[in-house]
């Protein structure tokens, strides 16, 4: 029996690394009460010592224009109007919309330095002007696909077709979840419809179900079935799950599986997350500074709420939030084009994200929370003919994108693109190697973070990946 | 917790299989070395010439042992020399195997494993996976008694550990168990009461007699059908962002009834793979075909067809050797695999079989199918023969269309020359009916008009016996200040449709061959009256095809010419006129008149002008004029049309729907392999591939020249292909047992696990081919086993030596699946619909599950029947599915899934004490135990009790459970009583009239309750 405990937890170590495993098994030979799968605690075998242990990403889903937010290219606006070299579209290379012929847009938004760092923002985000020195920005990110389900897809899997484990989904399998009363990686939305891709985008893929998302809803029952079915208060209820309870232990008496146990564990904490899960979303307890900061208004289904609630979930010690704000796809039609409905969704974020950033790092949470910020790809540098409003395709060879906290370095830019901001000249950062460096900040070798799945041992980064060591504090 | 068990148990199988050897046992390749060697040593030292690192395989044996220098990697007989074993316990870091960069190291168990092996001769073994099915004698074990073969397997491993078999389970769990492995619905306690009392009379036999009733049950194919539709990847929606609905449950049926009629797996497979390419193949054949149309679709702006048709036949190519061999194919699309023999070039061979399907990320070719026609069973093959003609006639008419329009076009301009004036007499009827409400009011010039109506109304309208022989009669329809806009109909713009218009005398039906009308909306030409489809019909509103100046809200006539005149001397004469497309759209006034004689065509200026402009002139809009006036007189294709129609609906048939399929193209694409798997990248230096399968298995046979998807459906299903037969009776092992012989069901390659009862496998392979691939044979044999049938409770003695009884000394207890759950929870409340098939259905879902889709999807909960469907037919939306479902963990459809996990969440916990629907079947419950076991004496509340426990785990309660139960009911009722508000949300309209609130409140908590216990989620 020695033995055979000794040769599995050799394997376990070994092969997958997983604290979780381990725990699981201790349970399952030692015949402890198991733990219901979301709680469990961090029995951790990071491969390192983690630098972060918490994750809050911001996903502008649509694309945001980097031209029209970080990059400042003179060059560009000088050659306005003019036809794009034929260099930019070489024979394998494919744009979702244009093609040969499309014409270079400047962008007429106005750019300043900021912050120690001068880091160069326009004056759509004047708010993120004031966290700058804290922030750390990537204007070098790729990616491979151009079409927005895969493109979010492979952002959040790593793959572009559906069935891959998301980001959020590896961290908490890696990690474990700090919360006995709610899910360990949890998703919000805002804007006027989902994101696309839907439930894939926050999928476990083949790793346990219980690693998948949980997405909160902002109004209402923040989880599907919270509440319990009308006439069932909290006493009649507690004499529910008594006896659901006494039953379920009486039945393990005689068949001694341990699964019942693992039933009753996960009873339980459904029963405290009726309360936890509506304390957690009821935001009008927080002062009324706080709120004025974000913008956030009890009640209300914001951008600004749900940066509020990311706080408060990481606080209560929700592993990965993920913030999905839509409707950034600004080509040029009358509804999405870089004018008024790029300023309006940069009103909707600017003030929430930096509040956010400046509220975590006030309360001491900055160190060891990665916050992101950014869209599946970024956009042309040639402009969209539509309806005469300006607008821009899709861009994967070339995109900002920000990170703060959990020790990335702060008030520092990391990449460059060229005159034209087509193509990265340096500090190029891959979707993989975005990916790797985020595991290696949660303690976690990108390539030892494997799954056996079909005969595979899979990654988040597949067979790719760098840890991108400069952008390191 | 469940999933850690099982990636534990991948772990484990090697330990136990393998206990430590003493110096003298034999050390086994199969079993004992390949599995180090291939996670530690193959990725270099195997198949993959690009990553391998110097030229030296460790998967063969004839260079492992081929000197380089002055040693051999391996030298049978003297591991001492062996270089193998020197670079794995080599002390300096930089020379150890494996190197420190793939963070790998073996164990010294490993090590020692290794040496004895090489000491020991090194002998290697092919892969176990990849050798001939064996036919080995079930073993004599010395328990007494033991004799069904698969008992004789497992029970023999069990002594050689000193174990002994679990008792046998009781009959109640026995009788669970099969009902809800075999259908996956609970059995009436007047049923479990039967099957006790034969029990005790013999035991052999009642379990028999039991197990054909489940299998002949029209519901074993939806219990099994769902197992499959796992691995065919099956959903009702087309995936990515747009995820559109799309109708594939005809797939769906022909699976469900495949399985009830037995189809041999062979069979079964050959049509779905290749159903297309038989010789002249029946419609089912072709629906067979959507096995692989389930792939996604992605609809989104912007897409190239071309990236998606491509990922969609690597998911065939990938789903093809998950489903039947068990192999992860999918990694050679990048590289030549680097465990298993299957080359980068074979990956792509295998692709060129499907490669050729006319569908490019888009619907492609589809079949007309009504609803349940693919569960047509005993039917008269004369009858589906008529149908099949019907059909074939409609398509040729569809096909003869053009050349028609110009036939008619022609006779146009013919008649237009001389044109005899029709003469048209008014008739009033003596009699006329609506539905129920409506009023009719004969005006000044006799016709009729509506005052009252009534919803999708049915005019009746008798006429006295005609004077003279009438061969033609004339509907005008006629606007009026009463009507919506005027009318001629109730609809608030004044439009209407006429869905079906008949003629009767004396009771018997007129034929029409016949129909003009001088303006219809374009689709819903006048012929569209007579073709018998309620669904279609004429109506009046101006679209694009309208004629210029064409006005819906005037007068309008149609014309129908009947096939022989009615008479005088037959009487009465009875016109029906229906409208049954939509509630308000009735005619609002109308008159009739007929005539002696056939009328002449609708003279119509501005349709001869049409036809007088020669046909390459006319622009887009005027041929969509010229099309919808054709419609209009194309009696003959509605007569097909109502001839089909009235077929279908003789047999029962319902809704028809496109149905894709499967369909080669003329011209074969071209195949290369991609380099690294980038469709854009081809490698045109290796040039052009054909099909063929890896050459690590028997060859194939071609039946032309290139080798088609039928050709390897049949290679599959051949005698000598060694995975088919295993990866499917393991599969099916496991749905019994939680886990198959072979723990790594959908990897029978080298990096799989070895199985831990390998000559009951192939024995069970070798039966299943034996019995001509009979599915239900097999289910037969296995749960007619004492290894079955034995108790799944956790065994003293057992868990000491085997904790994950891999030894099978017991059943596994196992959580029901998403669906079941949804049936199991029907079945005991009493109101589950059971009608097998047909379109998807809507249960109620939680307010908020489309927050997070890119578009709202229509979700209104069904009211009728369909509300109590089993599981199975929830209409799955790939980008927001089912919440109930996935939270059971019922898969995403994403790509295939051989095997579901099962997790166990504090979500799932909410979802069953919560959800709306599973609460309504809670109340269904609570209802069905109020009126089976009335009163409210104590006796009575104990024999409910009684009665909910033998309906929901079909045993009854201990006293000690009876005590619990009452204590809580006794409470809630009081708490209740307390508070009647509460008590009346808790109830619905039907628990009220039975018994007090506060009473029906109380056992609707104690139904919920019952429902939410493990042993309601699990079989036992």
């Amino acid at each position: 029996m020695s033995n055979l405990l000794d040769r599995t937890r050799r394997h376990f170590f070994s092969d997958c690394a997983m604290g979780v495993g381990s725990l699981a098994l201790a349970n399952i030979l030692a015949g402890n009460e198991a733990r219901a799968n979301t709680s469990t605690k961090p029995a951790l075998r990071s491969h390192f010592a983690p630098k972060a242990k918490n994750v809050i990403y911001m996903f502008m889903a649509g694309g945001p224009s980097q031209f029209e937010l970080f990059s400042d290219k003179p060059k560009l606006r000088e050659l306005n109007g003019q036809v794009a070299p034929d260099s930019f579209f070489p024979k394998e290379k494919n744009f979702a919309f244009i093609g040969k012929g499309a014409k270079l847009l400047g962008s007429n938004r106005r750019f300043q330095h900021h912050g120690e760092s001068g880091l160069h923002l326009s004056e759509l985000l004047p708010h993120l002007g004031d966290i700058t020195d804290d922030v750390c920005m990537l204007n070098g990110v790729v990616t491979d696909v151009f079409n927005h389900g895969p493109a979010k897809l492979f952002m959040n899997t790593g793959f572009q077709v559906p069935g891959r484990p998301s980001l959020g989904s590896w961290v908490t399998y890696g990690l474990g979840s700090e919360s006995e009363n709610l899910p360990g990686f949890v998703v919000l939305q805002s804007g006027p419809r989902g994101p696309r891709g839907g439930n894939a985008l926050w999928s476990s893929g083949f790793l346990p179900s219980s690693h998948q998302g949980v997405p909160f809803r902002g109004t209402g029952d923040p989880i599907l079935n919270l509440t319990s079915p009308e006439g069932f208060d909290r006493e009649r209820e507690r004499g529910f799950y008594d006896l659901v309870g006494d039953l379920n232990r009486q039945r393990y008496d005689i068949t001694r599986d341990p699964e019942i146990k693992t039933r009753i564990a996960a009873s339980e904490m459904a029963y405290r997350m009726q309360s936890s899960a509506p304390e957690l979303m009821d935001i009008s307890s927080e002062p009324k500074h706080i709120l004025d900061m974000y913008g956030a208004e009890p009640g209300a289904n914001s951008y600004a709420n749900n940066c509020l609630l990311a706080r408060r979930m990481v606080e209560r010690g929700v592993r990965f939030v993920q913030l999905y704000h839509t409707d950034w796809d600004h080509h040029g039609n009358k509804g999405d084009n870089l004018g008024e409905p790029l300023e309006q969704r940069c009103r909707e974020v600017d003030a929430a994200s930096a509040a956010l950033v400046k509220d975590l790092k006030q309360r001491g949470l900055l160190e060891d929370t990665i916050v992101i910020w950014g869209g599946e790809f970024g956009r042309t540098p040639m402009g969209e003919v539509r309806e005469d409003y300006p607008g821009r395709d899709h861009h994967i060879d070339a995109f900002s994108l920000w990170i703060a906290g959990g020790g990335f370095k702060p008030g520092y830019q990391h990449g460059e693109t060229d005159d034209l901001g087509f193509s990265v000249t340096s500090g190029k950062v891959h979707v993989h190697d975005l990916h790797a460096t985020l595991l290696h900040q949660l303690g976690f070798d990108h390539e030892k973070l494997t799954y056996r799945f079909q005969g595979r041992d899979f990654r988040l980064t597949d067979v790719h990946g760098h840890v991108v060591e400069e952008i390191l504090a | 917790m469940r999933y850690f068990c099982f990636s534990l148990a991948l772990l484990l199988v090697g330990s136990l299989s393998a206990p430590r050897l003493k110096a003298e046992e034999r050390v086994e390749y199969n079993r004992d070395i390949r599995p180090i060697l291939s996670d530690n040593c193959f990725q270099c030292h195997g198949p993959d010439e690009e990553s391998r690192a110097v030229d030296m395989r460790l998967d063969l044996r004839e260079s492992a042992i081929a000197n380089i220098g002055d040693l051999a990697p391996i030298k049978p007989g003297d591991a001492e020399h062996s270089s193998v074993l020197l670079r794995v316990t080599e002390s300096d870091p930089d020379l150890r195997m494996p190197p420190a960069e793939t963070k790998k190291q073996l164990t010294p168990e490993e090590i020692e494993l290794l040496r004895k092996w090489i000491d020991q001769g090194a002998e290697y073994q092919e892969h176990w996976a990849f050798l001939p099915i064996r036919d080995d004698e079930p073993p004599i074990v010395e328990h007494p008694g033991v004799d069904h073969p698969i008992d004789r397997f497992i029970v023999r491993k069990l002594e050689q550990q000193g174990l002994s078999p679990a008792p046998a389970a009781e009959p109640e769990t026995v009788i669970r168990r099969l009902y809800l492995d075999l259908i996956g619905l609970l059995p009436e306690p007047e049923r479990v009461d039967a099957f006790l009392s034969a029990w005790e009379e013999n035991r052999e036999k009642v379990i028999d007699e039991l197990v054909d009733e489940l299998l002949a049950s029209k519901h074993y194919g939806e219990r099994w059908g769902r197992h499959w539709l796992d691995q065919a990847r099956y959903a009702d929606s087309h995936g990515y962002t747009i995820d559109s609905a799309r109708n594939m449950w005809p797939y769906r049926d022909w699976v469900i009834n495949a399985l009830n009629d037995d189809m041999p797996f062979d069979q079964f497979t050959i049509e779905q793979l290749a159903g297309d390419l038989l010789p002249e193949p029946t419609k089912s054949q072709q629906v067979a075909t959507g096995f692989h149309r389930n792939t996604l679709i992605n609809q989104e702006g912007g897409t190239d067809d071309e990236q998606f048709r491509n990922e969609e036949v690597v998911d065939r190519v990938n789903t093809t050797g998950a489903v039947w061999l068990g192999l992860t194919v999918a990694c050679a699309q990048c590289h030549t695999h680097k465990f298993d023999p299957i080359t980068h070039r074979e990956y792509f061979q295998l692709f060129d079989f499907f490669n050729h399907t006319a569908d490019v990320n888009n619907d492609g070719p589809t079949v007309k199918v009504s609803a349940g026609e693919m569960l047509l069973d005993d039917v008269d093959p004369e009858r589906l023969e008529e149908i099949a003609l019907a059909e074939r006639q409609l398509e040729e008419l569809n096909q003869s269309q053009a050349s028609r329009q110009i036939k008619w076009e022609q006779s146009l301009l013919e008649s237009s020359a001389s044109q005899p004036v029709t003469e048209w007499t008014p008739i009033e009827p003596t009699d006329a009916q609506g539905l129920s409400e409506t009023k009719f009011t004969t005006l000044d010039d006799g016709s009729q008009l509506i005052e009252t109506q009534t919803a999708r109304d049915v005019y009746t309208l008798t006429y006295a016996a005609p004077t003279a022989p009438i061969a033609a009669l004339r509907l005008r329809v006629l606007p009026h200040e009463s009507l919506p806009q005027q009318g001629p109909g109730l609809a608030s713009n004044g439009n209407f449709v006429l869905t079906s218009i008949e003629f009767l005398q004396n009771g018997k039906p007129m034929g029409v061959t016949l129909a003009q009308a001088d303006h219809s909306q374009p689709d819903y030409p006048i012929s569209d009256a007579v073709n018998g489809k309620p669904d279609s019909g004429w109506a009046i509103n101006i679209g694009n095809g309208s004629a210029p100046g064409a006005k819906m809200n005037a007068a309008h006539e149609a014309h129908f010419t009947l096939e022989e005149p009615l008479l005088p001397a037959n009487g009465p004469v009875t016109i029906i006129m229906r409208h049954e497309l939509n509630d308000t759209y009735n005619i609002g006034r109308f008159a009739f008149d007929v005539s002696p004689t056939a009328p002449a065509p609708l003279s119509d200026e501005s349709l001869l002008q049409l036809v007088r402009t020669p046909a390459d002139k006319r622009s887009d809009e005027q041929k969509k004029q010229l099309a919808t006036k054709f419609a209009d007189h194309d009696v003959e294709l509605a007569e097909a049309r109502r001839k089909l129609a009235g077929l279908k609906r003789d047999l029962g048939l319902g809704k028809e729907v496109n149905a894709m399929v499967m369909q080669e193209i003329a011209q074969p694409r071209e195949t290369y392999i991609h380099i690294r798997g980038d469709f854009t990248r081809k490698d045109k230096k290796t040039g052009l591939l054909f099909s063929d399968t890896p050459a690590v298995f028997p060859p194939l046979e071609k039946t032309g020249e290139r080798a088609n998807r039928l050709d390897l459906a049949r290679w599959l299903v051949s005698d000598d292909n060694p995975l088919t037969a295993r990866v499917t009776v393991n599969r099916i092992w496991m749905r019994y047992f939680g886990e198959g012989l072979v723990k790594t069901e959908n990897d029978f390659g080298t990096q799989g696990s070895y199985p831990t009862h390998p000559e009951l496998l192939d024995w069970l392979a070798h039966y299943f081919m034996e019995s001509g691939w009979s599915m239900k044979k097999l289910h037969k044999l296995i749960v007619t086993s004492e290894t079955y049938l034995q108790s799944s409770w956790n065994q003293e003695e057992l868990e000491a030596v085997d904790p994950l009884n891999q030894l099978l000394g017991r059943q596994n207890r196992i959580r029901l699946d998403a669906e079941i759950l949804r049936d199991v929870s029907l079945s005991a409340s009493g109101l589950l619909n059971s009608e097998i098939g047909g379109p998807s259905v809507h249960p109620p879902q939680p307010e908020g599950v489309y927050s997070f889709t890119q578009s709202k999807k229509d979700w209104t909960a069904d009211t009728d029947g369909d509300r109590y469907r089993r599981g199975m037919y929830t209409f799955f939306y790939r980008s927001a599915p089912y919440p109930f479902l996935t939270t059971f963990n019922m898969p995403d459809m994403q790509s295939v899934c051989t095997r579901r996990v099962r997790s166990n969440t504090p979500l799932q916990s909410l979802t069953m004490a919560n959800d709306a629907s599973i609460f309504e079947l809670a109340q269904g419950l609570a209802l069905r135990v109020l009126s089976e076991v009335k009163g409210e004496d104590d006796s009575a509340r104990r024999e409910r009790v009684v009665r909910l426990y033998r309906l929901c785990y079909a045993r009854p309660p201990s006293a000690d459970e009876v005590e619990r139960v009452l204590a809580f009911e006794a409470r809630q009722r009081e708490l209740f009583t307390a508070e009647p508000e509460a008590a009346k949300a808790v109830i619905n309209e039907q628990l009220a009239e039975i018994t007090s609130t506060e009473n029906a409140a109380a056992w609707t908590a104690v139904a919920r309750a019952i429902m939410n216990t493990d042993e309601f989620l699990t079989r036992e």
